[in-house]
């Protein structure tokens, strides 16, 4: 079975981000990139699907800048066998919709049997792209997936899906697409032989030309970056622990009125 | 009717809709727009659709069938679809839960439009909706525009102001005869999670919260306890979590929930960035830990620098002693 992964490099939790100087933008300047976290999983579980089935083929995709040939080589040292990278400047300003379009086409052209994205890239925290390739494509899916099996002829496969309260279990025909939530899996870290072995993987250029992707006017678009507003200043409450406890109570109570 | 603001409903499973869509109306009514809402669902019951007409919806889209239970994506699109095009809303609105998540971003693609998920405020600028959305671990707040309508939006909940209940306002009921297509998922069953008897962590009004200072699964009792007396949920660091001391579902910050309460108190929490992401919205931050370099603190509008083993019990009695009053 052909299993495609679709990817997003995002700056790393930790580091800082600063607005540029458009207002619209951040300043990339200085930013340690990563593979999106829930994407991770989304490899981890394509690969496990091609290890338990003894055959097949993991495909990771991803859309963005030349700096993203960095997060494909981290999915290939992981075990993906090869990738496809759009890198076309007419999509910098791809929203959600678009994105979906776009990897919609890759689908269309690679026509795997599943397709597997995170939840949510940890950036924008949007959260639509899989869903909305979904129905790009017209295909079943299930969101923040904790568990899946594909029945042995790979006709089916039988998902948990993470809901209020509890799982829901439902079997989809493939392909599908279904997005992972952490805990589905422990992704592994890539080893010193699957790094040299990821500089000889294939890594694919598409134009959005060659998707047929024409005209792209973002659905959404931002207007403005701002900084948080500042909280105010919080208070320690100094003290013998029952006396800090009082006053904290107290203060919950009637200055913050918050219980 | 055309030009209407459409609140898409969530309800209980059991034909009541939840508390959350006191917010998603009120900030309907509250943008100026003829609020409606639409509920999609196997069962209405008459109560529902009379506590969705005090909370202002006008008129109800009532599309009840069998097939539209549990959800799934693929039914509930083209119905709605169907009637968009038919009456034309201005803005399509929803709260930000598992399937509301799912379902506004499949029927932004099948329409066509924007979506901003998990948005913070709304607010029109001339005739434009604008949404603010938190990014980047929340470290920013983004400000965006559609480019056409419907205008699509969740809302992160307990961040807008709920519509306050007006006995006696009812909505009008318009039952929506839609095809519903058949399913090409198939449901298998519902797995309940064990129940704590606390409420559920996104919804809560009140979360406490256990880092790596609680020292070990056994201890989230104490807080179970405290929870138990003040009506809040428990839930944990990512630190807490990856030690295996608490479920994953349980895990507030960028890779678990994102939460929003009136009231959020960490203990043994340290604030790490990706903490933050999942809280930093929360309305009175509380922050205890033993150690006053803790980034928590500097968010933090009350701190206690002590011990958490000191301080929960007292905390227990004390609240416990200000609720019986």
């Amino acid at each position: 079975m052909k299993i495609l992964v679709t990817i997003k490099q995002v700056p790393d939790t930790a580091t800082q981000v600063k607005i540029g100087g458009d207002g619209k933008q951040i300043d990339t300047a200085g930013i340690t990139w990563i593979v999106s976290p829930y994407d991770e999983f989304a490899v981890e579980e394509a690969l496990r699907i091609k290890e338990k089935r003894g055959q097949g083929e993991v495909v990771a995709v991803s859309l963005g800048p030349d700096r993203v040939k960095e997060a494909l080589r981290s999915a290939l040292a992981m075990g993906c066998d090869r990738a496809i990278h759009v890198n076309d400047p007419a999509l910098a300003g791809a929203d959600t919709l678009t994105t979906a379009r776009v990897l919609a086409a890759v689908v269309k052209q690679e026509a795997p049997g599943l397709v597997l994205c995170g939840r949510q890239a940890i950036d924008d925290d949007m959260g639509a792209v899989g869903a909305q390739m979904a129905e790009v494509l017209g295909w079943p899916c299930a969101s923040w997936i904790m568990e899946e099996t594909i029945d042995g002829d790979g006709k089916t496969v039988k998902v948990g899906r993470q809901v209020e309260g509890g799982l829901e279990i439902f079997e989809l025909p493939l392909p599908a697409v279904l997005s992972a939530q952490k805990g589905i899996n422990e992704p592994r870290y890539p080893t010193l032989k699957g790094i040299m072995g990821a500089k000889k993987k294939e890594i694919k250029d598409l134009k959005a030309a060659d998707l047929g992707v024409t005209a792209v006017t973002p659905e959404l678009s931002i207007s403005a970056l701002e900084a948080l507003p500042a909280r105010p200043p919080g208070r320690i409450i100094p003290g013998e622990v029952k006396d800090s406890v009082k006053e904290l109570v107290r203060a919950l109570r009637e200055d913050a009125k918050a219980i | 009717m055309a030009g209407a603001f459409w609140c898409v409903v969530e309800d209980d499973r059991k034909g009541q809709p939840k508390k959350v869509m006191a917010e998603v109306l009120g900030e309907a009514a509250r943008l100026g727009g003829s609020v409606e809402a639409l509920w999609l669902t196997d069962k209405a019951t008459d109560d529902g659709l009379k506590q969705l007409g005090a909370w202002g919806a006008k008129k109800v889209w009532l599309i009840e069938n069998a097939g539209l239970a549990p959800y799934r994506g693929e039914v509930w699109v083209p119905p709605v679809a169907e009637l968009v095009a038919k009456e034309n809303p201005k803005a399509i609105l929803a709260p930000v839960t598992s399937r509301q998540r799912e379902f506004m971003a499949r029927l932004a693609a099948k329409l066509g439009v924007g979506l901003s998920a998990d948005s913070v405020a709304l607010a029109m600028n001339g005739d434009a909706l604008v949404a603010t959305r938190p990014i980047y671990a929340g470290k920013l707040l983004s400000k965006v525009t559609w480019a056409k309508q419907p205008w699509m939006a969740t809302l992160r909940p307990n961040v807008f102001k709920p519509a306050e209940a007006q006995a006696g306002a009812s909505a009008g009921v318009e039952r929506v005869s839609a095809t519903i297509p058949g399913a090409q998922m198939k449901f298998v069953e519902r797995r309940e999670e064990a129940s704590t008897g606390l409420p559920e962590l996104t919804e809560a009004e009140i979360v406490l919260s256990g880092g790596r200072g609680m020292k070990g699964p056994e201890n989230y009792v104490i807080l179970e306890e405290l929870g138990g007396i003040i009506g809040a949920a428990v839930g944990a660091s990512r630190a807490a979590v990856d030690a295996g001391w608490r479920p994953h579902r349980f895990q507030i910050g960028q890779t678990g929930r994102t939460i929003s309460p009136k009231l959020y108190m960490g203990f043994g929490v340290s604030g790490a960035i990706q903490h933050l992401a999942g809280m930093r919205t929360s309305k009175i931050i509380v922050a205890v830990n033993k150690d006053p370099e803790a980034p928590i603190f500097k968010i933090a509008d009350y701190g206690i620098v002590g011990d958490l083993f000191e301080v929960v019990p007292e905390l227990t009695k004390e609240f416990k002693k200000l609720l019986e009053k």
